[in-house]
């Protein structure tokens, strides 16, 4: 995507004004550009990840990787998937996209925009380097319990330690700016319960980040300091505990998925109404729901260990609390459905995306509440059921609706239409490829495949080569889709301002492709336009101000 | 001009609250580790039992019921020490006390301290384990090749959950340090 850049007019060598503009950069949509190229890069390498393991578990037994290698494949591909694709590309959208919903010039803070971005390649050196390090990368997963990561954690635990500090600098210094933005620069007649859905899942995707992430960079402290400064903060011999450890890190690691699934919400109710050619159903409540699952995502963490031996009253209260989140999820997903409900749809590809994001996250959602029983869990536990259901949730979820969103705004940040015939394409492999992939998943992970493990039991061959053959698949389609962004990028039909027909919002009133600087004075909001929520309801009242809860 | 002026100072005054809250949750995490010991100490929620020894206030009320406590020995890593209980499981009436003991031998040539660590299972009967006397309460030093049977007092109150009907009371053993840090992380090796 990097290629608009050359016809930057400079006395400078060429190759110089690239560097500096790019490193040196403050506008929000090149930052945005950076972010998402950053992503899409190591999107294909834990990808790369992925396929190694998928091609060692195409049958039983040990053919192609060491074992020692194979958690260390498993550790990077989890890791880096997280912190490097999911939350980037995330971030990166929040670049481009949130000060052009909210008619904003640019992110509150620009210098710290670009710090914020910077630091991440630095991030993913360090811990990608501990591949070719003696004693090899990391191996205790992505989750690094305590005492695997902490007593018995290869040297280069270190190198992944400080890798998650600067992502989690990263992180906050990225949410703090969003809040601020989104909280300082709407322009005038924007309130907050008239914001796009995408600027206010984000909106609070930000407090999660900054209330979490400090956890998680305070967890990895206390590692370090186990490692090499003689606290024992998980070590029992000095009156420390591991669970401890799990007990911070899922802390941390249950509103982390939610932070990356929020974004995907708003993507997807974004795109839905615009391929609908209706209003988002239910506006007030999908942001209700969005701010309820935020905050049960932080009283929720002890499903994550049901197995640790915790009390009878700790384990229901958690079951409870957990299952209790299925209802402003469904709240959400019926209002889509609602949303779909008499409307005038067309299926492009950001609405196939959509759609299937909004199937194919149901089903993953499912099986969460069935790992949330604690009885059944016992069960599940540490099986390839629980690789089905987070994959369910990830990659149709967070990975589907970021490919909805670039075919989406695609137009926008470049001027020109994508092959709807290759997008077309794009999206039924793709969608096949991931049924074929995780579903099997279950079934192995019902009959007893434990995860992280390299080889398995004879018995669950067939649903291992399927879900291998599924992957490969899935990892060409994912190159089709490079190839159709890059064709986007070098031509193609000239897209207009709107779009699509049915898109409503600020981003669509500016040019395509959107000129670097938008909205330096502050555009007219619709400021008589009825309420987002009751505007469905046919009737004697107009709508209003009236309506506010 | 007066609102651009007023947006800025607000972003200043937003942006400084949002550092703070980071700052905040960062001291949290730390925080949450004296906080879980707090808890599991007042609840017995991890197994972790009493580290003093429990005070007989008269007579201890006995009853009828009868449990089974078993008992597991481990020695932590870097520890030249065999040991292991005498006894492998005690039936006993609850409010009774009975005294078992952990055998020890020190297989290196030279002193060694070492100090156990108790854990209970079922969490929730750490509570009920009470110990009037152990040798946990205390670090331990054995001579080179010296052998010790080390007592264990305690009873089991009658306050136990009905749904209990054995518990593991499990000790580990873990070399004690005065050894300097650099040690410590060579044993862990």
């Amino acid at each position: 995507m990097n290629n608009h850049a050359s016809a930057q007019p400079s006395g400078r060598h060429p190759l110089v004004a690239f560097a500096a503009r790019w490193l040196l950069t403050t506008n929000h949509k090149e930052i945005g550009t950076l972010y998402l190229c950053l992503s899409f890069l190591l999107f294909f390498i834990a990808g790369a990840f992925a396929m190694a393991i998928r091609t060692e578990l195409f049958q039983p037994g040990i053919q192609l990787i060491e074992p020692e290698f194979y958690n260390q494949l498993v550790t990077l591909h989890g890791l880096v998937m997280v912190f490097g694709v999911v939350m980037p590309a995330f971030v990166g959208l929040a670049n481009w996209m949130v000060p052009m919903m909210i008619g904003a010039p640019d992110m509150a803070l620009p210098r710290l925009n670009n710090f914020s971005f910077w630091i991440l390649p630095f991030a993913f050196t360090l811990l990608l380097s501990s591949l070719f390090m003696e004693g090899g990368a990391p191996n205790f997963g992505w989750t690094f319990y305590a005492p695997l990561s902490t007593t018995y954690g290869p040297p280069s635990t270190d190198f992944f330690i400080f890798g998650v500090h600067l992502m989690g600098i990263s992180s906050v210094l990225g949410a703090i700016n969003i809040i601020v933005t989104i909280l300082n620069l709407r322009t005038p007649g924007m309130t907050l319960m008239r914001m796009p859905m995408f600027v206010w899942t984000w909106l609070i995707t930000a407090f999660l980040l900054i209330m979490v992430m400090p956890v998680l960079a305070g967890l990895v402290t206390m590692m370090l300091t186990d490692r090499h400064f003689g606290t024992s903060f998980f070590d029992a011999s000095g009156g420390g505990d591991p669970v401890l450890f799990q007990h911070i890190f899922w802390f941390f690691g249950h509103p982390e998925v939610y932070i990356m699934i929020l974004p995907g919400f708003g993507i997807a109710s974004q795109i839905i109404p615009t391929f609908a050619r209706k209003k988002l159903f239910g506006y007030n409540s999908m942001v209700f729901a969005t701010a309820s699952i935020a905050f049960l995502s932080f009283i929720v963490w002890g499903h994550h260990m049901f197995t640790t031996g915790m009390p009878l009253f700790g384990e229901l209260f958690f079951m409870y609390a957990t299952m209790l989140i299925a209802v402003p999820t469904g709240v959400k997903v019926f209002n889509w459905i609602a949303t779909m409900w008499g409307g005038s749809m067309t299926f492009e590809t950001p609405m196939l995306f959509a759609i299937g994001f909004v199937v194919l996250f149901t089903i993953g959602g499912l099986s969460g509440l069935m790992l949330s029983i604690v009885a059944a869990d016992f069960q599940y536990h540490d099986t390839f059921f629980v690789v089905a259901h987070f994959h369910y949730v990830l990659y149709p979820g967070a990975i589907f609706s970021t490919m909805a969103a670039v075919y989406y705004w695609l137009p926008k940040w470049t001027g020109n239409m994508y092959d709807e015939r290759l997008g077309k394409i794009h999206f039924w492999t793709a969608s096949i490829a991931v049924n074929m992939t995780f579903f099997p998943m279950h079934f192995t992970g019902l009959a007893g495949m434990p995860r992280r493990i390299v080889d398995y039991s004879p018995q669950f061959a067939d649903f291992n080569m399927l879900s291998s053959v599924g992957a490969g698949l899935l990892g060409l389609t994912q190159v089709l889709f490079l190839y159709i962004v890059i064709k986007t990028i070098r031509g193609g039909p000239k897209a207009t301002d709107q779009v699509w027909e049915g898109a409503e919002g600020l981003e669509w009133t500016v040019p395509s492709p959107a000129p670097r600087h938008t909205f330096e004075t502050p555009p007219s909001f619709p400021g008589d336009e009825p309420d987002h929520a009751y505007d469905q309801v046919p009737g004697p009242r107009d709508g209003g101000d009236t309506d506010e809860p | 001009m007066a609102g651009i002026l007023m947006n800025r100072k607000l972003q200043s005054k937003h942006t400084a609250l949002l550092a703070l809250l980071a700052v905040g949750m960062f001291g949290f995490a730390f925080a949450l580790v004296p906080l879980y010991t707090v808890f599991c100490e007042l609840t017995g929620l991890n197994g972790k039992t009493s580290g003093r020894a429990a005070v007989i206030e008269t007579a201890v009320q006995e009853s009828d019921r009868v449990v089974t406590v078993q008992f597991l020995a481990r020695v932590g890593k870097g520890l030249p020490w065999e040991f292991r209980p005498s006894e492998p499981q005690l039936r006993v009436r609850l409010g009774k006390i009975y005294t078992t003991t952990y055998f020890a031998r020190n297989r290196a040539s030279e002193s060694v301290t070492g100090q156990a660590v108790p854990s209970v299972a079922p969490g929730v009967a750490a509570l009920h384990l009470q110990k009037v006397e152990c040798f946990c309460f205390r670090q331990q030093v054995l001579t080179a090749n010296q052998v010790l049977e080390m007592p264990v007092q305690f009873f089991v109150d009658t306050q136990l959950p009905e749904d209990i009907h054995t518990l593991s009371l499990s000790y580990t053993m873990y070399p004690v340090a005065e050894l300097e840090n650099t040690d410590l992380a060579q044993l862990r090796r």
